[in-house]
């Protein structure tokens, strides 16, 4: 299936506009296993019929890791441009693919003027479902362990513990639970730009624990909602030597493996 | 007479003494920079309401929080007596209340003493947690020397002064029985029974002398008063001015979104400036003196708040990612270092101009190590902020000192110029739509 993903820019020469701007990120742009989750997410929202567009070469860093490690001066060029552009397209409703993103176009960018409609993508999957736009049957992950893993800024920051949840109650699966979930959900060790930086000394990394926990549930599936959490975990998953024994999957890419997409 | 003058002249330096502290305290304070957070008033008593006053985040760890709940209301409401101690001790009389309240006052006596005895109870399992069977947060580096020696001091004092009320009532109904037996006339004079607690203590003092009793409950009257006192004076220096501090704290609470972190306007006059050449600012803006904080003048009143009124429980660290994972950085301790550095600052000396918190008490290496997961900000009891003193340090170190780690400053590089963290142009943020 080819994909129908429009830009602003592609949109707005020919005198359209979107309903809602498909906030992709940096990870989601760049990184092979957080491409298959934008590609996943943008497979579901033409599926459903959904009109959206993304920024495409006009989209930019919202400034989530510069702020989180210190740079309040990078944020705020950061944040101040994409609104000026967002804005300039008239953008109401965003929905993003990353916890990060999604936090900080929804929480921050109004400091600066910036005020938009924003969701993750497991909040606006889920609403395309209970609004009977998209359906989802469990095909291959029939009868599968499927565990969720909490994105900090999704969940313990924003409160958003149900939506993953419902969509994946969709999949005729198993849902199981970490003792660490929810609000006590433990991080991935991505989060405040540690990704881009070497970890402390310490005697076991965040990600490595985190795996190992997530594996003690005996999942054939982690799930999870977040780019970054993907890369930490299946990295964690590899350490443990589950690699093509247990999958590292964003919801996203879940559902529309079930939907065949 | 002399014991009224005694008392009063106790009781007025030990007030005196409080104040003093809590003078101190404030100056502590008012080093910070103004919180801002004035706004929402309704908001805030209500939150203040639900968390303080009702306890609302202890429930995860429920055996905690029930024994936790006893002793908090144990100590509010047994401290109502305080109210006849003081009235007894200016008059010179005894139970001045007795009479006036009748079989009200024996109710309240017993419920007392049966709070007394399992606030008791409480502070037993609390030492025998902290001292031998409790979780690691308990027996964790942070706690080395003076914190772990406070946090007994204090259990102890609550023992010994509720056991001294105990006795107190003890001995006295054993004086009580005892005079009424020698006038033969029990069943008039003795129109009481003893109180539920006290009442099984009174094997202790059999074949005591009257006046031994009487002076036996006369010390531990003044044991238990001079006690609360000294308590009161105690509070300043220890992690337990958390049972005043916590409700102010409440009060000061975040009420932003959690994910939000406040906005620098000096910054964004820099960059609207910068952006718009019609642009014009503020003629009455201030620039801050510094960017994010060095040292406890840079942090916001609630940050220096939240740290006088932390009680080092360590829940905060339990769930911190970095500190389970071995790393230096625990949550507790940022906040303990802040107090300490707050009491270094008000000593004076060499020490107070000489030395910052960054560096000297919170290290680079603790900052760094934090991956934001606010998972300390969820778990404080009483809605002290860990993070956001993490955050205002790393923003004075990158943004005054240019300091983040390499691989920081090349991801920092990379947005700014190619406006991803990684080095990827802009203009290929689309072609994973036909790859």
């Amino acid at each position: 299936m080819s994909l129908n993903v429009p830009t602003m820019a592609e949109l707005a020469a020919r005198g359209e506009t979107a309903e809602v701007l498909f906030w992709v990120g940096c990870a989601g742009s760049f990184d092979e296993r957080a491409k298959k989750v934008t590609k996943a997410v943008a497979k579901l929202l033409n599926q459903a019929g959904v009109s959206f567009a993304v920024l495409g070469a006009e989209e930019s860093c919202t400034g989530d890791p510069a702020r989180r490690a210190g740079n309040e001066f990078l944020f705020q060029m950061q944040a101040l441009t994409n609104i000026e552009v967002l804005n300039g397209y008239g953008v109401q409703k965003i929905v993003a693919a990353c916890p990060h993103c999604f936090n900080t176009l929804k929480n921050e960018y109004p400091q600066l003027g910036g005020t938009f409609e924003v969701h993750h993508h497991s909040q606006f999957i889920e609403q395309l479902l209970r609004d009977g736009r998209l359906r989802v049957e469990g095909g291959s992950f029939k009868g599968k362990r499927i565990v969720f893993h909490d994105p900090c800024y999704l969940g313990r920051v924003n409160g958003e513990y149900e939506a993953p949840r419902a969509l994946l109650e969709k999949l005729d699966a198993e849902i199981h639970e970490m003792k660490r979930s929810k609000k006590n959900g433990f991080c991935c060790g991505a989060g405040g730009a540690q990704i881009f930086k070497e970890p402390e000394a310490g005697n076991a990394e965040v990600h490595h624990v985190r795996a190992e926990e997530a594996l003690a549930t005996g999942a054939d599936v982690i799930a999870v909602g977040c780019p970054f959490c993907k890369l930490m975990l299946t990295d964690g998953v590899t350490h443990h030597g589950k690699e093509g024994h247990v999958q590292v999957l964003d919801i996203a890419e879940a559902i529309a493996t079930a939907n065949d997409l | 007479m002399i014991s009224s003058i005694l008392f009063t002249a106790v009781l007025a330096a030990g007030v005196a003494g409080f104040t003093y502290q809590v003078r101190r305290l404030r100056r502590g304070l008012a080093l910070a920079r103004p919180s801002g957070r004035h706004d929402r008033p309704a908001e805030r008593w209500s939150t203040m309401a639900r968390v303080a006053l009702g306890q609302g985040k202890m429930g995860p760890r429920p055996l905690a929080a029930a024994m936790h709940l006893i002793v908090y209301v144990g100590f509010v409401l047994i401290n109502i007596e305080v109210l006849e101690i003081v009235l007894d001790g200016i008059l010179g009389t005894h139970r001045l209340l007795r009479e006036p309240l009748g079989g009200l006052y024996d109710g309240l006596m017993n419920f007392f003493e049966v709070l007394g005895f399992l606030v008791i109870l409480a502070c037993v399992v609390f030492l025998a947690r902290r001292l031998g069977s409790g979780p690691d947060r308990l027996k964790h580096p942070d706690l080395a020397g003076w914190p772990q020696r406070d946090a007994v001091n204090i259990l102890v004092i609550e023992i010994v002064l509720m056991s001294a009320l105990l006795l107190m009532n003890a001995a006295e109904y054993q004086q009580l029985a005892a005079s009424s037996q020698q006038l033969a006339t029990s069943s008039q004079q003795l129109v009481t029974s003893p109180w539920l607690v006290s009442g099984l203590l009174l094997p202790l003092f059999g074949g005591w002398s009257d006046s031994a009793l009487d002076a036996f409950a006369a010390s531990m009257w003044w044991l238990h008063f001079v006690g609360i006192l000294a308590f009161l004076n105690y509070l300043p220096k220890s992690k337990h001015f958390h049972i005043i501090l916590a409700f102010p704290n409440v009060w000061y609470s975040k009420l932003a979104p959690r994910g939000q972190i406040p906005a620098m306007t000096s910054v964004t006059t820099e960059i609207k400036a910068m952006m718009d050449p019609s642009f014009v600012p503020d003629p009455n803006a201030v620039p801050p003196a510094r960017f994010g904080a060095k040292d406890v003048h840079d942090l916001h009143f609630a940050n220096l708040l939240n740290a006088y009124s932390c009680t080092e429980c360590g829940r905060c660290t339990s769930e911190c990612p970095a500190n389970q994972t071995g790393k230096k950085l625990s949550p507790r301790r940022i906040m303990m270092a802040t107090r300490d550095r707050v009491e270094e600052v008000l000593a004076g000396g060499d020490s107070a101009t000489q030395k910052t918190l960054l560096d000297d008490w919170i290290t680079r290496e603790e900052l760094w190590a934090c991956t934001t997961c606010n998972a300390c900000v969820e778990a404080c009891p009483v809605n002290i902020d860990p993070l956001d003193v993490i955050l205002q340090m790393r923003q004075y170190l990158v943004m005054e000192e240019s300091a983040a780690p390499s691989t920081v400053n090349v991801a920092m590089g990379n947005i700014e110029n190619n406006a991803a963290p990684w080095a990827y142009p802009q203009a290929d943020r689309g072609n994973w739509i036909n790859s």
